[in-house]
């Protein structure tokens, strides 16, 4: 019984807690969404400048219940989802190669070097001269903005693998591919996967770039296609996608992240 | 030994870049792929000292440095009052951290359109989206630096009675400053990137970004060519110039970091 007192006793701490995060959460909306409403409705602000809120809530659920949204949103996923899948596999290729070979990295280095050093955004000209506007372009530019993370953080991971562990191989006489599997990769999974994380926010920003520059569907073009029309509610609505999108994402990948962190934290020990 | 492996490691590096320039040389001339895509290396070597001959290279390359010059100094010092708000008061953390957070998630090229709708193309929107980019690394380092502060250095401050002004002189700055530096140091990079994006799309204005822009539409390779060419240059000089004034700036961190 004083068990299950004190039990519930830290479950209604911690709602509390919650409550209260939430509380502070709300004060800024409570405070800056009157104003806007008040603000607009009394006309201080054109609504080329700032539509109410109620106006883009609207357009959101216009553009949702039409598929509007749903068909935009899908063509800028699809692009990451290909872009990354191919950026991140010939990334990691050449990472591991670069991580497990001096020679090779010395041959690759200097000139993967010069490529990461332009970013994507610089890139995106040069690409669309010698490849059109096409579904390729999208592609080549995600792969490539994911392509430079993965490789750094894969080839850095790989050649990091403590000498202790090495040591441990020989001892057991390892050979080269038993190396790899039990020693080598186990090692450098944690940072390799933080490559992969930075690359696919990369990719999402190289997305967001690209469709800017060229394309006639996508969010980013709905960015270019609001802003043409003066729709600031449309404009908005794709901000707010794009950033929910990137969050989500982003907060997936962390939370796979910290669980190898956690897994090599638990292995070093 | 070691000066001969060195120099062994560097002709390697030398392979693939020498290579492809000849592949690409090559190719150009015998006519194998059209000249359009890929000009002979001459070509871009003379569209580069056309450019730099009749001024407009470096008169564009100064109007991109001035933009990210100014966008940088005002975004990284709104930067540091807005982190300094945030870092230090309970309140200002509280109500607007986690929107703040939210936020940044947005891909700083989406908010171009509408900084163009509110501010317009000209130099003054440009500069505006150059110091948004640059306020944000700054904010979320240095917030997290004077949360870093120990506790001890907070007592000693507790000791001499400081009053709030001292507090920031005297104990959080100070503790904060490689997270204020690294903070300055994105600031500069992503500063840069920014002024790119601008020029790309608030096309008003000499600039680098107009530059290679203007040298896609008028399908000239060459000039594209030199204005990545350019972009690149800048950034890399300015990453190791930061880095460079990072380390004499705080050497104990170096000195830290190598234990």
């Amino acid at each position: 019984m004083a068990g299950f007192r004190r039990i519930s006793g830290r479950v209604i701490v911690a709602v509390l807690r919650q409550l209260t995060k939430l509380g502070w959460l709300l004060i800024l909306p409570a405070i800056t969404l009157p104003i806007w409403i008040v603000g607009t409705d009394r006309g201080w602000l054109p609504e080329q400048i700032l539509p109410c809120p109620g106006d883009v809530l609207h357009t959101l659920r216009d553009m949702i219940a039409s598929g509007e949204l749903a068909q935009h949103a899908g063509y800028s996923l699809r692009r990451v989802a290909l872009g990354f899948a191919i950026g991140a596999a010939a990334g990691l290729v050449v990472g591991s190669a670069m991580g497990l070979s001096r020679r090779v990295d010395d041959y690759v280095r200097p000139l993967f070097t010069a490529i990461a050093q332009v970013p994507a955004l610089a890139w995106i000209p040069l690409a669309m001269l010698l490849l059109g506007i096409g579904e390729g372009l999208k592609i080549v530019v995600i792969a490539k903005a994911a392509f430079v993370p993965v490789v750094m953080n894969t080839s850095a991971g790989i050649a990091n693998v403590p000498r202790a562990f090495v040591e441990v191989g020989e001892t057991f006489r390892f050979t080269p591919l038993q190396m790899l599997r039990h020693v080598v990769l186990p090692g450098a999974i944690p940072p390799i996967f933080t490559g992969l994380r930075y690359g696919l926010t990369h990719a999402w920003i190289a997305l967001v770039s690209v469709e800017l520059l060229a394309s006639s569907e996508g969010l980013g073009y709905l960015l270019v296609w609001g802003r043409q029309m003066f729709w600031l509610d449309t404009v908005l609505v794709a901000m707010i996608v794009i950033g929910v999108i990137g969050f989500l994402s982003d907060r997936v990948l962390a939370v796979v992240e910290t669980r190898l962190q956690r897994w090599r934290i638990d292995g070093v020990r | 030994m070691s000066g001969s492996a060195a120099l062994g490691s560097l002709g390697r590096g030398l392979v693939l870049p020498v290579g492809l320039l000849l592949t690409w040389e090559v190719a150009s001339h015998s006519g194998l792929v059209n000249r359009q895509f890929l000009p002979p290396l001459e070509h871009v070597g003379a569209t580069a000292w056309r450019e730099l001959a009749s001024g407009e290279l470096l008169e564009a390359l100064a109007a991109s440095l001035r933009r990210d010059l100014l966008g940088f100094v005002f975004g990284s010092g709104a930067g540091v009052l807005i982190g300094l708000l945030l870092g230090l008061s309970t309140i200002a953390d509280r109500v607007v951290m986690t929107w703040f957070n939210g936020l940044k998630q947005i891909a700083l090229l989406a908010w171009i359109p509408l900084i163009s709708l509110w501010f317009g193309f000209d130099e003054m929107a440009k500069i505006v989206f150059i110091g948004l980019a640059a306020a944000i690394p700054v904010i979320l380092n240095l917030v997290e630096g004077i949360h870093a502060t120990s506790r001890k250095l907070v007592e000693v401050g507790d000791v001499f009675r400081f009053n709030r002004v001292q507090f920031i002189l005297f104990v959080y700055l100070p503790a904060a400053m490689p997270s204020l530096l690294t903070g300055l140091h994105l600031a500069l990079i992503y500063a840069w990137l920014a002024t790119i994006g601008a020029e790309y799309f608030m096309a008003a204005g000499p600039g680098i970004g107009g530059l290679i822009i203007a040298g896609r539409e008028r399908f000239e390779m060459d000039l594209v060519m030199l204005g990545i060419l350019v972009v690149g240059s800048v950034g890399f000089l300015v990453d190791r110039g930061a880095s460079w004034l990072e380390q004499r700036l705080i050497p104990w961190r170096a000195a830290s970091a190598q234990v």
